[in-house]
């Protein structure tokens, strides 16, 4: 029963360490299946967090804080698309601006406005983000086994990590299921193929920017207003990288990129568990061993030894007519 | 029934930075005519098709659809104008399915579901319609080349084309699948599709066409009734009349075989096979010609022979020994020290680094030796020397050893890398190209270095595309024609107008 | 549109010298409107960054300290761009190369210091060359992008580093994640030291003749690419790979050996962190320094000369920088990191913004010039 109880704690923690990551891979998603590189959700996410937490206390609503975190995300993307799609200079050097710039400007400013040390005030309750109770959950925590389920693991959640885990198949459904799916994947492996079919492929990659810079919002805004209730500098801690081994990890698919995000969470809730905890036979995990293996099973994959990650084809190259 | 106009070109013209490539075309295409424009390579036939296509804007010109003037700005226009294109480079998506492709951009419907039901019902009564046979829900990686240009003309009738326009379609096809193309197009033709047909292979325009334009250097060379000319006039106004620029050349002074080819076959990155069963040997001081319209074999011929690519099969000699074959494979760096220099056909891509200066250049593939480097480390003053004394000598302009090579121009970055090969006096001298985009002063120089070279006994292999630089410069003449050697003839008394006709896929 | 102009006729000190100027003013614009939203005065703060890196000598001993990791990290990011390759693992080769530092001089102390000192210094080269070593294999064998694996490591080598310093090569006497400091005899001359045998008292400052060592690599460094084959054959890859097979350049052994050697010069840092002003290994040393390598690289067009002087630059914001956050107090040192990344964005990403524009100008003005 205890391991039972276990088992609920760590898959609950992985459901919410998961969250992020999931939207900031479904982000990377849009933006490389259609053949622009997108390493700078680091950034995006560190200044969506710092966006929202401002905003919602200067503001007094969290759903204020949402929407400012998608407006400055979007500027953002149509940045790095104006350096890369209009202006097509280099993608990656672009993206580590970017990255570099956030972590920089968000702790600064916060610092400067908030003189609080590079966090924002805390949000009070009318100001964050607020677990959801499902209906009848006292009753039916009583039921064994499916009612602990139900209480722990379904019901009492953010709303976000609800919206995480919808918004796979909604963009699996737009990228595979309709016709602007279609051409985003078609300008990400063939732009000809795109502009001798009359479309335009600047817009399309725009498009693409567009959504991405509304899904990685999702992520910062849930770091800092509902996960906790202010932006700390550099609170990201990485997940915009870890998001990206896992959009790779999927091959690029949202189903894949979910698994890979559920591992990369599973593997930290458990780690925060196991912590000197000693594992039969083995001893102790070192703690930096298990934060290590998302890093690592990115780079056994990218050497090709867990089956080809194979990129859009297009990814990383502007679009310029062949004479 | 009197044909109608379908699609009139009148006085359109199209230059790239000082190259002009379309200069007053007025043609016109009557409704239900197979039209052919057949021309050598850089006529501006390919040109000339992507501006009807709306992929580039004429400079000047009008173009008009059934009588009425249309200014065509971008793809999208033309298709709605009726204008499918099937392009010489397929314009797939190699992991989406060919139902994927062909309703890309005209889906219908933002959601499918329904629709793509319906799509491909409607896809399928179209097949039927025209006999084209394709499995829709394949993936395009796993069909055939013969296949994927089914999927480009089904686009083409998808969108709803009256003209279909098809830019060298049987480049990349077998004699079979040929075939099977021209069927289909007759039976479109019957349809009352009209038909565009871009070649440079005069068989396909006698078999297929009922009109015949002729392009050569950007220009109009004659337009005739196809049933009222024949192969050899249409090969006459392809190669021109213009004055040949024989150079003075001696009696050749022919030595041992130096290089022998044996029945070699050499793929290309997509495993096509590019060169079949192909045989010749060169001796000392003789230039065997290599003619042939690009695309026909030349570039996988010219990689193998030079370390580039390997060859499935057959032997490559020098001097007797094996150079490439079952267990040997030598690189371009062991070839250079065997004496093989390589003047490659695309200068720009293989054989310089623009963004090195000019002295960079000069050691290109040589630099690891003595006196360019002496364990390792670039010897400058060496190389600066070498640098000015070839630039004297082969006249590079400006003669500047620091400036970035990319500010030469075309005919001095050619002369770069021919002074380069030549100055290491080879054995064997492997050129592509030579003067393709070189102004005609750097021409004669370049031609008469060429003979210079034979002179001192080196065995030389000239690829070229120009059949005035051939029938001037070689000893013997082969023609390269779908991979395989059509046609060897010695260099005396030979006429263009009959390499013209081997060159296009006339063998008697 | 400005018409383009001839090349052949734009002077060497407009493209590498008025053009960067210009990137780098345009971001010290950006970076002033950052300052200013942050509610403090721009032209104050660049006074005290001025103030700060060059008004007192110890400022000025903190500016070259800076730019002494700048330079190191600087050169790694640049000498793996000339074969194309985006080297963003500065941070973690440079951790792993301070542990090469460590190794040496702390076990094997008993050895004559100069030959100490020369061992510690390959130990850093060795350890940060095989962190570099590991994604340029990958990228020449296997394709994996070298961005992505060196990122990856990153962040390995830091869970590495941590575990060794928690559990392995931890000082026991000590609570926090350190190492014993090593013997005094291997430390690094400082500057300071060197100013009073010269009669200058001065104060302390991190400055120590690792400063040289930057020197010496960059003298190295621009040697090997413009006067070796091997640095022929690297540039060669890295403008045109098909050209490189045809004039015999295997691309994979020149992809492997520019890692390799970003990877030993990232390393470098160690031994000015670790030899030179800690004498031990802290948590998180290299402390972004690896990052704005790549900045500084970018700045100085990835030559040496240009590295230097980014550095120096660099070494200002930072030291200048500090300067601004102690007598401002609404800016802090992450205001200083914002500068780099608008310095990354203008000299990289839209480095030839207003190129075209620049160039014309001065064709022109040169041109007037002439005529009378």
């Amino acid at each position: 029963m205890d391991i039972f109880l276990e088992l609920v704690s760590i898959l609950s923690a992985t459901l919410r360490i998961s969250t992020p990551l999931i939207f900031a891979s479904m982000a990377g998603l849009f933006a490389e299946r259609s053949g622009t590189i997108d390493f700078s959700l680091e950034g995006k996410m560190l200044a969506a967090a710092f966006v929202a937490a401002s905003s919602a206390y200067v503001f007094g609503s969290e759903w204020y804080g949402l929407l400012a975190a998608i407006l400055c995300c979007i500027a953002l993307s149509m940045l790095h698309g104006f350096a890369s799609v209009t202006y097509k200079g280099d993608q990656v050097v672009s993206c580590v601006a970017i990255n570099i710039m956030m972590i920089g400007l968000t702790a600064a400013l916060a610092a400067a406005w908030f003189k609080k040390a590079g966090v924002t005030p805390t949000l009070n309750d009318q100001q964050r983000f607020h677990e959801i109770s499902f209906p009848f959950v006292e009753q039916i925590s009583n039921i064994p086994i499916l009612g602990i389920i139900y209480s722990e693991l379904i019901s009492g959640h953010h709303i976000f990590i609800y919206l995480a885990y919808i918004s796979v198949p909604i963009v699996y459904w737009i990228v595979f299921k309709t016709s602007f799916g279609l051409q985003l994947r078609a300008v990400g492996e063939n732009p000809s193929a795109v502009d001798t079919a009359g479309i335009s492929v600047s817009l399309l990659r725009y498009k693409a920017l567009a959504i991405n810079g509304i899904l990685i919002a999702f992520a910062g805004t849930y770091l800092s207003t509902a996960v906790l209730s202010h932006f700390s500098r550099e609170m990201s801690a990485g997940r915009g990288y870890l998001a990206l081994a896992a959009l790779i990890f999927g091959k690029w698919r949202p189903k894949g990129a979910l698994i890979a995000c559920l591992i990369f969470a599973f593997t930290d809730a458990l780690q925060m568990r196991l912590q000197g905890v000693a594992i039969l036979g083995i001893g102790v995990i070192p703690v930096q061993f298990i934060q290590a293996i998302p890093y690592v099973l990115t780079v056994v994959l990218l050497a090709g030894f867990v089956g080809k990650a194979v990129a859009p084809s297009a990814i990383g190259q502007p679009y310029i007519k062949e004479r | 029934m009197v044909s109608q106009p379908i699609l009139e070109l009148q006085d359109i013209n199209k230059s790239f930075g000082h190259v002009q490539a379309n200069k007053n075309i007025s043609i016109t295409v009557n409704k239900g005519d197979i039209h052919g424009i057949v021309g050598e390579n850089g006529a501006g036939k390919s040109t000339l098709m992507s501006i009807v296509f709306g992929y580039y804007q004429a400079d000047s010109g009008i173009i008009k659809i059934n009588g009425k003037q249309i200014e065509i700005k971008s793809p999208h226009q033309s298709i709605l104008c009726g204008i499918g294109m099937v392009h010489q480079h397929f314009m797939l998506v190699e992991n989406f399915t060919v139902l994927e492709n062909i309703i890309l951009g005209f889906e219908g419907e933002f959601v499918f579901g329904k629709k793509l039901k319906e799509a491909k019902r409607n896809l399928e009564e179209l097949c039927e319609s025209y006999n084209l046979k394709v499995d829709l829900d394949a993936t395009i990686s796993d069909l055939s080349v013969g296949y994927r240009q089914r999927v480009e003309i089904l686009k083409a009738l998808y969108r709803k084309a009256e003209i279909l326009i098809l830019d060298e379609p049987t480049g990349v096809l077998t004699p079979q699948e040929v075939d099977e193309l021209f069927k289909i197009l007759r039976s479109l033709n019957d349809e009352g599709k009209t038909i565009i047909l871009i070649t440079h292979k005069l068989n396909e325009i006698i078999a297929l066409t009922n009109k015949v334009t002729v392009m050569r250097q950007g220009k109009i060379a004659g337009e005739k009734f196809t049933q009222k000319t024949s192969t050899e006039e249409l090969a006459e106004m392809m190669v021109g009349r213009s004055v040949l620029l024989r150079v003075e050349k001696k009696e050749a002074n022919i030595g041992d075989v130096i290089l022998e080819v044996r029945n070699i076959s050499v793929k290309d990155d997509l495993d096509v096979e590019r060169v079949k069963n192909v045989s010749f040997e060169i001796k000392g001081g003789e230039i065997l010609g290599l003619a042939g319209v690009t695309g026909n074999g030349q570039t996988e011929l010219l990689e193998a022979l030079t370390g580039i690519r390997g060859i499935e099969s057959g032997e490559i000699k020098l001097e007797g020994n094996t150079i490439s074959g079952k267990n040997i494979f030598l690189n371009p760096r062991d070839l250079r020290e065997k004496e093989i220099a390589h003047v490659p056909e695309d200068r720009q891509r293989m054989g310089l680094v623009t963004e090195f200066n000019a002295s960079e250049n000069t050691i290109f593939g040589y630099h690891h030796k003595r006196p360019f480097s002496n364990s390792s480390i670039l010897k400058r003053s060496n190389i600066y020397d070498h640098t000015i004394k070839i630039m004297k000598e082969y006249d590079v302009r400006p003669q500047s050893p620091f400036l970035k090579t990319s500010n030469f121009s075309g005919g001095n970055q050619q002369k770069i890398i021919l002074s380069r090969e030549l100055s290491t006096d080879p054995k064997v001298l492997i050129i592509g190209q030579p003067t393709r985009g070189v102004d005609i002063g750097a021409i004669e120089f370049i031609h008469q270095r060429i003979i210079d070279m034979r002179e001192k006994g080196v065995a030389i292999l000239l690829v070229s595309v120009e059949l005035e630089e051939i029938l001037s410069l070689s000893d013997r003449i082969v023609v390269m024609y779908d991979g395989s050697l059509v046609g060897e003839r010695t260099n005396q008394d030979v006429t263009d107008k009959e390499i013209g006709l081997l060159m296009a896929g006339i063998t008697n | 549109m400005i018409k383009a102009v001839d090349k052949t006729k734009v002077p060497w000190w407009v493209s590498n010298v008025i053009v960067p100027l210009a990137n780098l003013i345009l971001a010290l614009i950006v970076s002033g409107i950052f300052i200013f939203i942050a509610g403090e005065n721009p032209y104050q703060a660049f006074k005290l960054i001025l103030y700060g890196s060059f008004g007192y000598i110890e400022g000025f001993g903190y500016t070259l300290y800076y730019a002494t990791n700048f330079i190191f990290t600087g050169l790694a990011f640049a000498i793996a761009f000339h074969c194309r390759l985006f080297n963003i693992g500065g941070e973690g080769q440079a951790y792993i190369g301070g542990l090469g530092v460590f190794l040496v001089a702390f076990y094997l102390d008993f050895l004559p210091i100069p030959l100490l000192i020369f061992l510690s210094i390959l130990g850093a080269l060795l350890f940060g060359a095989i962190w570099g070593l590991i994604p340029g294999y990958l990228q020449a064998k296997r394709g994996s992008h070298v961005v992505i694996t060196t990122i990856m490591f990153n962040f390995i080598a830091s869970a590495v580093m941590v575990f060794l310093l928690v559990n392995i090569i931890r000082d026991k006497a000590q609570m926090g994640p350190h190492t014993e400091i090593l013997n005094k005899d291997a430390w690094l001359i400082m500057f300071r030291e060197i100013a009073s045998f010269f009669g200058y008292k001065i104060g302390y400052s991190p400055l120590n003749i690792s400063f040289l060592l930057a020197i010496i690599s960059s003298l190295f460094v621009w040697f090997f690419i413009w006067h070796t084959k091997w640095g022929y054959e690297m540039r060669a890859v890295g403008y045109n790979s098909n050209a490189a097979i045809y004039a015999g350049i295997s691309p994979n052994k020149n992809i492997i050996l520019a890692m390799l050697l970003s990877g030993a010069l990232a390393g470098l840092l160690g031994v000015n962190e670790i030899l030179g002003v800690h004498h031990k290994i802290i948590v998180n040393f290299p402390a972004g320094y690896g990052f704005t390598g790549i900045a500084v690289a970018l700045m100085g067009r990835n030559h040496p000369v240009g590295v230097f002087f980014a550095a120096v630059l660099f070494g200002i914001l930072y030291q200048g920088g500090s300067e601004v956050t102690f007598d401002m107090p609404n800016i802090t040192r992450f205001m200083f990191v914002a500068v780099q990344g608008v310095i990354i964005l203008f000299s990289g990403a839209l480095e030839n913004l207003f190129r075209p524009q620049i160039e014309h100008f001065f064709v022109k003005k040169l041109d007037l010039g002439l005529k009378t």
